[in-house]
C-alpha cells in the first residue's frame, strides 16, 4: 500500500511577499496597474479578488517574472522572479484565463509536451501527464483530441498542464470562466482538493468574491491596483450567522422578549437580528413570536458574507 | 494473487526528480517541431501534405537514379532546384503549422510561463523548420546515392557528389526556412500565412526571369539576387562553379546575401517574439 506523501514535504513558509510593489504601464499618462502593494501571503489557497482591471493579471505576470515592476520588490517562493525567473517558472504552474489549447492535439500528448517544457524528462513527463489528467478527472478521455472537448473539459486540461510538473505554487486566472453552475462547483472542488490534499499553494484570481471565498484560506482584494484588504478568511468571517426577523407590529416587545431569553439581539431598521448560535434558536424565535401573537412578516438566515466585510472596510477607509 | 483485488487511490505523488531546465526544454521544443513538421504525433490528416511532398521528391530522386543508371550526366546538386516548387508547398504548410498555430491558439503564454525564453522558442522553431526542409531534400539525395551504389562506378565521385548535394540542400533550407518562418510568425491564420509565403517567394520570380532573359552583363548577373527562389542557385554557382546561372564575378555578393538574408530574418523573428503580447 502506498501513501500520499504530500504532508511530509516541506513547503516554503512564505509563498508571495511584496514590498511597495508598483507597476505603471508606460504612456501618456501612464496607467497605474498596481500601486504601493505590500503583501505577505502564507501557503494555502489564496483568493485574489477584484473587478476587471483591478490589477490581477498584472500581478500574475509580475509573479511569473514576465513583467518587471516599476518600483518595489516581489518575492515568489523566496526568489526574485526578475533575477531568478527560470527557477521561479520551473516551480510555478500557470493557468491563463483565455483559451490556450491546440484543438488538433491529443490531450495526453499536449500535457506531456508541456511537462517537458517545464523540464521533466521524457518518460516522467508522460507518466505525470497521465496522472495530472487523472487528477482533473479526464483519465478515460485523455487520448481524445482537445478540439472535441467541452468547455469544462478544456478548463481541466488547462489545469492539468499547470499541474503536470508538480509546482509549489499554482496561479489560476479565472478558472471558472465560461463554466455552467455544475462545472463551476466541480472546478472549485478540484482547486480546494489541490490546496488541501496535494499540498500545493494556489492563487485563484476571480472577479466573483462569493465563489472563491468558500474554498480559500485567505483573501487578497485589489481595487484599481490598490490593496483593499488581505487577511486570513477566518478573521474576516468571525461573526456567526444571524437570523433576521421582521414582524408587522410589536418589534420592541419581540426584541425585549428575545433579549430576556439570553439571545444576542440587535436592531437593524425594522428587523430584529439574533445570532444563530444553535439549532434551537429557530424554534425559540418562532415560539416567542407565537406567544406574543405578533404577525410574522419575514424570517431568514443571513450569512456573514466576506463581501459585506469588504464593503464595511471600504466605507471605513472612505470615511 | 488474492481473491479480491482492491483499487488503491494512491493520491497525489510529489515529484522530487530532476528538473532539466531551459536548454533541455529548448531541445525538446526543437524535436517536437521537427516531428510536427512531418505530422508525427498528429492526426493522419496532418501527415498528408508533408509525406506527399516527401514522396514526390522521392519520385524525382528515383528518376535521377534511373537516368544515372542509363549513363546520363546527373548532378546531386540539381535536385533542390528541380524540387524547389515542392519545397515551397512544404514551407507553406509546415511554417504556419509550427508558429501560426501557437499564435492562433494563444498557446504562447503556456510556453513563456515556463523556463523557456522567447528567443529560445523562436530559435527552436527556426531550427526545426530548417532541419525539416534539409531532411526532405537530404533523404531523396541519399536515395539517389544508394541506387547508384549498386550500379558500380566510382564510389568516391558519388560520395563527393552526395556531400555537395547535401550542402546545396543546406543553402536552400537555411534561406527558405528563415524567410518562411518570419512570414508565418506575423500571420496567425494559417491560410493567410501560407498565401503570404507563396506570394513573397514567387512574386519577384517573373521579373527576375525576364531580366535574366533580356538583360545583359551586370543586369543578367545580378537579377537572381532579386528572388529568394534563385538565390540558393546563385550561391551554388559561386561555391561549386556548377549550374546554369550567369553570375559573373558577383559570387561573393551572392555569398554575402546568402548569409545576411537569413540572419536578418532570424533577427526580425527574435524581435517579433520579443514584442508578441501574451
Amino acid at each position: 500500500m502506498r501513501v500520499a506523501i504530500n504532508s511530509e514535504v516541506m513547503r516554503p513558509a512564505g509563498i508571495i511577499a511584496t514590498r511597495s510593489l508598483t507597476k505603471v504601464y508606460p504612456g501618456k499618462p501612464g496607467v497605474t496597474a498596481l500601486a504601493d502593494l505590500t503583501l505577505d501571503v502564507e501557503p494555502g489557497v489564496i483568493g485574489l479578488v477584484g473587478a476587471n482591471g483591478a490589477g490581477k493579471s498584472t500581478m500574475i505576470k509580475i509573479l511569473l517574472g514576465l513583467l518587471g515592476p516599476t518600483s518595489g520588490t516581489v518575492q515568489v517562493l523566496g526568489l526574485d522572479p526578475m533575477t531568478s525567473g527560470d527557477e521561479v517558472r520551473s516551480r510555478v504552474g500557470y493557468m491563463p484565463e483565455h483559451d490556450c489549447l491546440p484543438p488538433d492535439m491529443i490531450a495526453a500528448e499536449f500535457v506531456t509536451h508541456m511537462g517537458r517544457m517545464s523540464g521533466l524528462p521524457r518518460t516522467i513527463a508522460r507518466e505525470r501527464a497521465s496522472e495530472a489528467l487523472r487528477h482533473v478527472g479526464l483519465y478515460e478521455e485523455r487520448y481524445r483530441q482537445i478540439g472535441g472537448y467541452s468547455t469544462g473539459m478544456k478548463q481541466r486540461v488547462k489545469l492539468a498542464q499547470a499541474l503536470v510538473h508538480d509546482p509549489d505554487l499554482l496561479l489560476l486566472d479565472e478558472p471558472t470562466n465560461g463554466l455552467d453552475p455544475a462545472g463551476r462547483e466541480a472546478m472549485l472542488a478540484l482547486i480546494h482538493r489541490i490546496g488541501d490534499e496535494f499540498g500545493i499553494s494556489v492563487v485563484v484570481c476571480s472577479h466573483l468574491l462569493g465563489e472563491v471565498e468558500r474554498i480559500c484560506d485567505s483573501l487578497v482584494a485589489l481595487d484599481a491596483g490598490r490593496l483593499l484588504r488581505a487577511d486570513r478568511i477566518e478573521s474576516m468571517t468571525t461573526g456567526l450567522d444571524v437570523l433576521a426577523i421582521e414582524v408587522g407590529e410589536g418589534t420592541d416587545d419581540l426584541a425585549k422578549a428575545l433579549g430576556d431569553l439570553g439571545l444576542g439581539v440587535r436592531r437593524e431598521g425594522r428587523a430584529v437580528l439574533v445570532s444563530l448560535s444553535d439549532e434551537d434558536t429557530y424554534d425559540v424565535v418562532l415560539r416567542t413570536v407565537a406567544e406574543l401573537d405578533l404577525p410574522l412578516h419575514r424570517l431568514d438566515q443571513r450569512r456573514h458574507r466576506v463581501a459585506e466585510l469588504f464593503a464595511t472596510k471600504e466605507a471605513v477607509n472612505a470615511g | 494473487m488474492p481473491a479480491e483485488s482492491v483499487i488503491h487511490d494512491i493520491g497525489y505523488q510529489r515529484y522530487t526528480g530532476p528538473r532539466l531546465g531551459r536548454a533541455y526544454a529548448t531541445r525538446s521544443l526543437f524535436v517536437h517541431g521537427l516531428r510536427a513538421a512531418f505530422g508525427l504525433g498528429r492526426s493522419a490528416k496532418a501527415k498528408i501534405f508533408p509525406w506527399t511532398v516527401a514522396g514526390l521528391i522521392g519520385v524525382i530522386a528515383l528518376i535521377f537514379a534511373v537516368a544515372a543508371a542509363q549513363g546520363e550526366e546527373v548532378s546531386y546538386q540539381d535536385l533542390p532546384q528541380v524540387a524547389s516548387v515542392l519545397i515551397l508547398v512544404f514551407l507553406a504548410v509546415v511554417a504556419p503549422e509550427l508558429v501560426s498555430r501557437d499564435l492562433r491558439n494563444k498557446t504562447l503564454p503556456l510556453y513563456f510561463s515556463r523556463p523557456i525564453h522567447r528567443r529560445d522558442y523562436a530559435l527552436a522553431k527556426l531550427a526545426s523548420l530548417t532541419c525539416a526542409v534539409w531532411l526532405i531534400l537530404a533523404g531523396p539525395l541519399t536515395l539517389i546515392f544508394a541506387a547508384g551504389a549498386f550500379g558500380g562506378g566510382d564510389v568516391w565521385t558519388d560520395v563527393r557528389g552526395l556531400l555537395s548535394g547535401y550542402a546545396v540542400a543546406a543553402f536552400y533550407a537555411v534561406i527558405f526556412s528563415a524567410l518562411a518562418l518570419l512570414i508565418a510568425s506575423i500571420a496567425s491564420r494559417r491560410a493567410i500565412a501560407a498565401g503570404a509565403i507563396a506570394a513573397v517567394f514567387l512574386v519577384t520570380l517573373p521579373v527576375v526571369g525576364v531580366l535574366m532573359e533580356v538583360g545583359e552583363g551586370t543586369v543578367e548577373q545580378l537579377a537572381p539576387l532579386g528572388s529568394p527562389v534563385m538565390l540558393p542557385e546563385g550561391i551554388r554557382t559561386w561555391v561549386f562553379h556548377t549550374g546554369e546561372l550567369e553570375i559573373g564575378g558577383f559570387g561573393p555578393l551572392y555569398g554575402a546575401v546568402g548569409v545576411l538574408l537569413p540572419l536578418a530574418c532570424a533577427l526580425l523573428l527574435l524581435l517579433r517574439y520579443r514584442k508578441v503580447s501574451l
